[in-house]
């Protein structure tokens, strides 16, 4: 109630010189504005350069299956295969800094031939269609391989630019045939081009394809697969380009009765993949992406406290310092402009503060011998001052709004909202009316009742 | 009993070098229901006595018992307090706040009063009490709108507006004709007569103090004289 009346007296006062009110609180508009605006056209930047950054793996995260040991000797990372595409779902599915996995099998470098040509990529990976996703890798031409691809082991494939200049020169490669292995691929589709990666190392020579048919068709590295290629060797019916899923081989020999199984037993082996890549939600998720793989992967993989863990998750730390210091530095370069913006605000609401508190020197005055206490004047000059800023700070936002809506028509820069900025400025906005109309206040609230009374 | 009860009021301001006696020991009181006249040449210290009188300043020694209540050693949130309940002012200029609609002036001092009144009640008050200073038509004007007896008016309801049972005035006709003069001293008197409000007045003018029944003399810090008029009407 008594708030209520503080600040109708201080809305009448203000009202009383709405002129000069109006003026005063054109340093916060235009503070305000400028912080709202610069915040959402650096956001829009800062976003785009993110994105940029971002595409070079900066939220990218690699799984890779732990080390085994054998009498004391390490065989070193990816020595055991713990990683299956279940885990892949699976991180999908539970971990919600995620945004993106896919399995990765890894073929070793064979030569790709096409006609009369052959190259030998520096990267032959199985995955499924979410690569792309994760590594950020849009399709130049033709189009990806789907899901249904990669449960069928299909013979399809997407090839980088590298490889169409090899191989194909300057021809479509979309729809042609290549021959890894002895395994024909057809050619769905070729990447965009994505340059060297930080290492030197050409992203372009690459060949992506279901990691079913890399891993069955053309590895081979399962029992099944094993056994049938040695078997396929054995007989000439049976050409490399025939082999089937596995398990269609199976007819080959005669099943192993129960007590043959009893008598040998195989381990049943699961299907592994070489490594796992994940893609954060932000690069500042990273951090939150690993402890969640590594805690749902303990569990997955029935790792104990005490044990060592079975598996690597690495991520692009020097890439997420380069976006983390980008990104601090541009908001720490526009908080400066914004202080010193507002703080020119602050100063011209100070210093018509004290103009108005010498000019209302015996308002004051009768106040005090009506009754008012030093500390009712503070309240209410404190309040005119944080009510200038805040009508300041509301026309500001607009002001700011406007302006970063009128770049992004005309400039077509990229601009952001940001809500953040928007609560930012009315609590600056606040505080400079704190700050800056204190003084005036408290000057106001000591002065003599009997002087101020007489005060001409 | 006595509403003002002041004990060798000294009052002494020190100028640099120069000490400058003011008030040198006034003993004085006022009952419930007076109406007097504070008169004196300028210099006398009547100004000094007034402030005093209105817990604006406090005297160098001596005691002042207003309605019972020793105030001279009250702190100045106390003192601000008694000036909301215990007194109102009128100022020879008036002082109301400029741009300020005759109904805001008067619910000011209720902003400062220590109960909490709804704005409605408050709005209620102010009207009443403009109403009882003859404004009832005038409620919605500014200052500028209204004229000097009209102006004295409304701080008059301002100074009212808490119901103290004591009105002190400064000069409250010194800038107003004769017409209107008379027309604030009789709104005066009905307050004195009708609601029992002990009323000083300080004035130049003889015949303001004439209207009062007890006027009191000062001359050089001291009560020259203190006398009942026999000529004013009781």
């Amino acid at each position: 109630m008594k708030a209520l009346l503080i600040l109708l007296a201080s809305l009448t006062a203000l009202r009383r010189n709405v002129m000069r009110s109006a003026l005063t609180t054109l340093g916060i508009v235009i503070g305000v504005g400028a912080v709202i605006a610069m915040m959402e056209i650096g956001n829009g930047s800062s976003a785009a350069i993110q994105k940029t950054i971002a595409s070079m793996g900066a939220n990218t995260l690699m799984i890779f299956p732990g080390a085994a040991a054998s009498g004391g000797i390490s065989f070193g990372a990816g020595s055991t295969m713990t990683l299956t595409p279940e885990d892949s779902a699976a991180i999908l599915r539970e971990c919600p800094s995620v945004r993106a996995t896919a399995p990765v099998v890894r073929s070793r470098n064979a030569p790709l031939i096409c006609g009369n040509k052959n190259w030998v990529p520096n990267e032959i990976n199985g995955t499924t269609p979410d690569f792309l996703d994760v590594r950020d890798w849009g399709v130049a031409e033709g189009a990806a391989f789907d899901e249904r691809d990669v449960r069928n082991a299909s013979r399809v494939c997407l090839i980088g630019q590298t490889v169409v200049r090899e191989l194909f020169q300057g021809q479509s490669p979309v729809g042609q045939e290549l021959r890894l292995q002895n395994v024909a691929l057809r050619v769905v589709g070729v990447l965009e081009k994505k340059g060297a990666n930080m290492m030197g190392r050409d992203q372009d020579d690459i060949l992506i394809a279901p990691w079913t048919t890399i891993k069955f068709r053309v590895s081979g590295t399962t029992t099944a697969n094993t056994a049938t290629a040695a078997a396929a060797t054995g007989t000439t019916t049976t050409t490399p380009r025939g082999q089937l899923y596995p398990g269609s081989a199976q007819g080959l020999y005669a099943s192993r009765s129960a007590i043959q199984a009893k008598n040998s037993p195989m381990p049943v082996r699961m299907i592994t993949v070489d490594q796992i890549i994940v893609s954060a939600t932000s690069a500042a998720e990273t951090q939150g992406a690993t402890s969640e793989i590594t805690s749902l992967l303990h569990e997955r993989h029935h790792i104990a406290e005490a044990e060592v863990d079975d598996f690597n998750v690495r991520d692009m730390a020097e890439i997420t310092k380069a976006l983390t210091s980008t990104t601090v530095m541009m908001t720490n370069l526009l908080l400066v402009v914004a202080m010193i913006s507002l703080l020119v605000g602050g100063v011209g609401i100070m210093n018509i503060m004290l103009v108005s508190v010498t000019e209302r020197t015996r308002e004051i005055g009768l106040r005090m011998a009506v009754g008012a206490r030093g500390r009712d004047i503070l309240r209410q000059f404190l309040t005119e001052a944080v009510m200038l800023c805040l009508a300041g700070g509301a026309m500001g936002i607009a002001l700011g709004r406007t302006t970063s809506y009128l770049v992004t028509t005309i400039l077509h820069w990229p601009t952001l909202p940001s809500l953040g900025a928007i609560i930012a400025s009315v609590l600056v906005s606040a505080s400079v009316g704190i700050i800056f109309g204190f003084y005036p206040a408290w000057k106001a609230s000591r002065l003599d009742p009997i002087e101020a009374l007489r005060y001409e | 009993m006595n509403l003002i009860d002041l004990r060798d009021i000294r009052k002494t301001f020190y100028l640099g070098e120069v000490v400058l006696p003011v008030l040198k020991g006034i003993t004085l009181t006022i009952a419930k229901g007076e109406m007097v006249a504070l008169t004196g040449a300028s210099g006398s210290g009547k100004s000094t006595l007034m402030n005093t009188l209105g817990c604006l300043d406090r005297p160098t020694s001596g005691a002042y018992l207003l309605d019972g209540e020793e105030v001279t050693r009250l702190s100045n949130d106390a003192r601000a307090q008694m000036r909301n309940h215990k007194m109102g002012f009128v100022f020879q200029n008036f002082n109301l706040l400029p741009r300020t609609k005759a109904q805001a002036q008067v619910m000011m001092p209720l902003l400062y009063a220590g109960s909490h009144i709804s704005q409605k009640e408050a709005r209620q008050r102010a009207t009443a009490m403009l109403a009882r200073v003859g404004l009832a038509d005038r409620m919605d004007h500014q200052p500028s709108q209204l004229s000097g007896g009209q102006q004295q008016r409304v701080a008059l309801a301002r100074a009212l507006i808490n119901h103290p049972p004591l009105l002190l005035a400064d000069e409250p006709t010194g800038n107003l004709d004769s017409q209107t003069t008379r027309e604030v001293l009789a709104l005066f008197k009905q307050l004195n007569e009708q609601d029992g409000i002990t009323i000083l007045i300080v004035t130049h003018d003889p015949k303001v103090a004439a209207t009062c029944r007890r006027v009191i003399r000062m001359a050089d810090g001291l009560i020259e004289a203190d006398e009942l008029t026999p000529g004013g009407p009781s």
